[in-house]
């Protein structure tokens, strides 16, 4: 150990932390075996909650604490409820969970345009750092975004006149 | 109050939303005075994460003012100023009493596979986070620990989870004296990952990433070797040929779902989503590992599947270790670190921007632009 120290001595901090006996290592050398007894320990006071808070089969009960953002509305919402119905460990759980994210950013701009908000997209994308610190990739965005437009127009321009 | 407002992949802006309210006993109402932005909350940014919800507020790592107690709260009153680690753990379940405090079973009803974390979708618990002037904190007895007086914030802020997460990704990978440690990315996780891995002993320490300004910066801020994968063609062969053809003792991804380099991986696990997250820095750290070696894997991944080389981990005899840090368990070692001058995190902070200019500081962090490491946002409430 000595000459190692010696080498790396310009490391400040170099082998404060050496432990033989750190091996095996964190996330196992504190094992108890206490979860093969079940739910054993003092349950925290359960969390009561007005909103719709969805859990996993793979539990019996809702955990003691959760958060209430944002509960199951909508078509996701729908969605959202059909994939707790499925384990973690089935794709039944986390396809429609990734589709309702989707479908609900579309209720989300629905639900502003409702309240009289239109969204401004390009500054909820961060395009105004965008242009100040790459605008060269912003005017490439810009340019292929028109380019694929006005092909498509062309195509469907070209199909309306053969009709 | 102001907070962050999630609207769907890559679009986020700052909005009034109620302010939080005491839901159970041992809550505590927070007001922020600093958080950042993580590398991983990139993934939630990106759609990447399933249950991600328009409307939540993202943000795991803060620090900030104790507004209000729940009646069972002892340790805490209004006015601490406090850390809060960005696993929510209840400290009494079976796995916070082994010290897993990112596996509480007792804060998130969602999924069984993590415990709760703020901000970072309903996946982890379904909590508003804190990128917001106020915060929920469950657990508060347990969580929070009071910023001693000689702390500078900035510092605090990164003990919530960066520091931590690189202090263990080097724990888990066993290191022993003299090992050569191989950290696949230079983000903030990366960097502290290789600083870290000298205190355990390490005697060769080697970076790799694609940004040359990061590779610049864990150079001189973790007196490492840094390389630019880009630049050496395939990594896993020039770690071979630079450890003698034998392979690091110890490889940590310190990437996880966004990694670059694998125009494959990007496509399915990045662009289309077929994958959770491209894998490719997980497979360098299992291929430039020597026969018998250790992958501590830090990086985050969705909780769908990937593609991995799980053959090769068989026919090296790799050990494979991999949790969230459990950032409770290690704060009292960390805090003497920085307090010894050992290490110092904040140097890794490039970039203050207010609360209100978030979606800006996305796309900054997010891009890599203007040679941001680390960005810190600053809610208006930070100082009243």
């Amino acid at each position: 150990m000595e000459p190692l120290a010696e080498k790396f001595s310009h490391i400040n901090g170099w082998g404060i932390d050496i432990d033989p006996k750190n091996d095996p290592t964190y996330p196992i050398k504190k094992r108890t075996d206490e979860e093969q007894k079940g739910y054993t320990w003092e349950r925290p006071v359960q969390q009561t909650s007005g909103v719709e808070v969805l859990h996993s089969i793979e539990r019996p009960n809702l955990s003691a604490t959760f958060g209430t953002s944002s509960p199951p509305k909508g078509l996701s919402g729908q969605l959202r409820r059909y994939a707790f119905r499925y384990s973690e460990s089935h794709y039944g759980h986390w396809l429609p969970l990734l589709l309702a994210d989707r479908v609900e950013a579309v209720e989300g701009i629905v639900d502003d345009v409702k309240q009289g908000r239109f969204p401004n997209v390009f500054k909820e994308k961060g395009r105004i750092a965008e242009w100040k610190y790459n605008p060269q990739r912003v005017l490439i965005r810009v340019a292929v975004t028109v380019a694929v437009a006005t092909a498509v127009w062309s195509v469907l321009a070209g199909k309306n006149k053969r009709n | 109050m102001l907070a962050m407002n999630y609207r769907g992949p890559q679009r986020v802006r700052i909005d009034h939303k109620p302010m939080p309210q005491i839901q159970h006993p041992e809550d505590a109402i927070v007001r922020v005075t600093r958080t950042c932005i993580c590398g991983s909350d990139l993934h939630l940014y990106n759609g990447n994460v399933p249950d991600t919800r328009v409307g939540s507020t993202f943000g795991h790592e803060f620090i900030g003012v104790v507004e209000e107690v729940g009646p069972a709260i002892q340790n805490l009153k209004p006015g601490d100023t406090v850390m809060v680690p960005f696993n929510i753990a209840c400290g009494k379940c079976a796995f916070c009493r082994q010290e897993l405090y990112g596996n509480c079973h007792e804060s998130n009803p969602e999924a069984t596979a993590v415990g709760g974390i703020f901000g970072y979708s309903h996946t982890a618990g379904g909590y508003d986070g804190g990128q917001a002037e106020y915060v929920r904190v469950p657990y508060a007895d347990f969580g929070p620990t009071v910023i001693p007086d000689w702390m500078d914030p900035d510092d605090a802020v990164l003990l919530t989870d960066v520091v931590p997460t690189g202090y263990q990704a080097a724990e888990m990978g066993g290191i022993q004296p003299g090992d050569t440690v191989v950290v696949f990315g230079a983000g903030p996780i990366g960097i502290m990952a290789a600083k870290c891995a000298w205190l355990f002993g390490a005697g060769r320490v080697i970076v790799i990433d694609q940004e040359e300004y990061r590779l610049e910066f864990v150079r001189n801020f973790a007196q490492c070797e840094a390389y630019n994968f880009r630049s050496i063609e395939d990594p896993v062969v020039f770690i071979k040929k630079t450890t003698d053809w034998m392979g690091a003792d110890v490889c940590i991804d310190a990437v996880g779902a966004e990694a670059a380099g694998n125009a494959l991986n990007t496509l399915t696990g990045r662009k289309m989503l077929l994958q959770a997250g491209s894998t490719t820095a997980l497979h360098w750290a299992i291929n430039s590992v020597k026969k018998g070696g250790i992958v501590s894997i830090v990086g985050v991944y969705g909780p769908t599947d990937n593609l991995v080389p799980i053959g090769n981990v068989v026919n090296k005899g790799i050990t494979i270790r991999a949790n969230q840090a459990s950032v409770k368990r290690l704060l009292p070692r960390l805090i003497g670190h920085i307090q010894s001058g050992v290490l110092n995190p904040k140097a890794m902070i490039t970039h203050r921007v207010p609360l209100e200019e978030i979606a800006d500081a996305y796309r900054i962090f997010s891009d890599k632009l203007d040679n941001c490491i680390k960005t810190v946002l600053i809610p208006s409430r930070a100082n009243s």
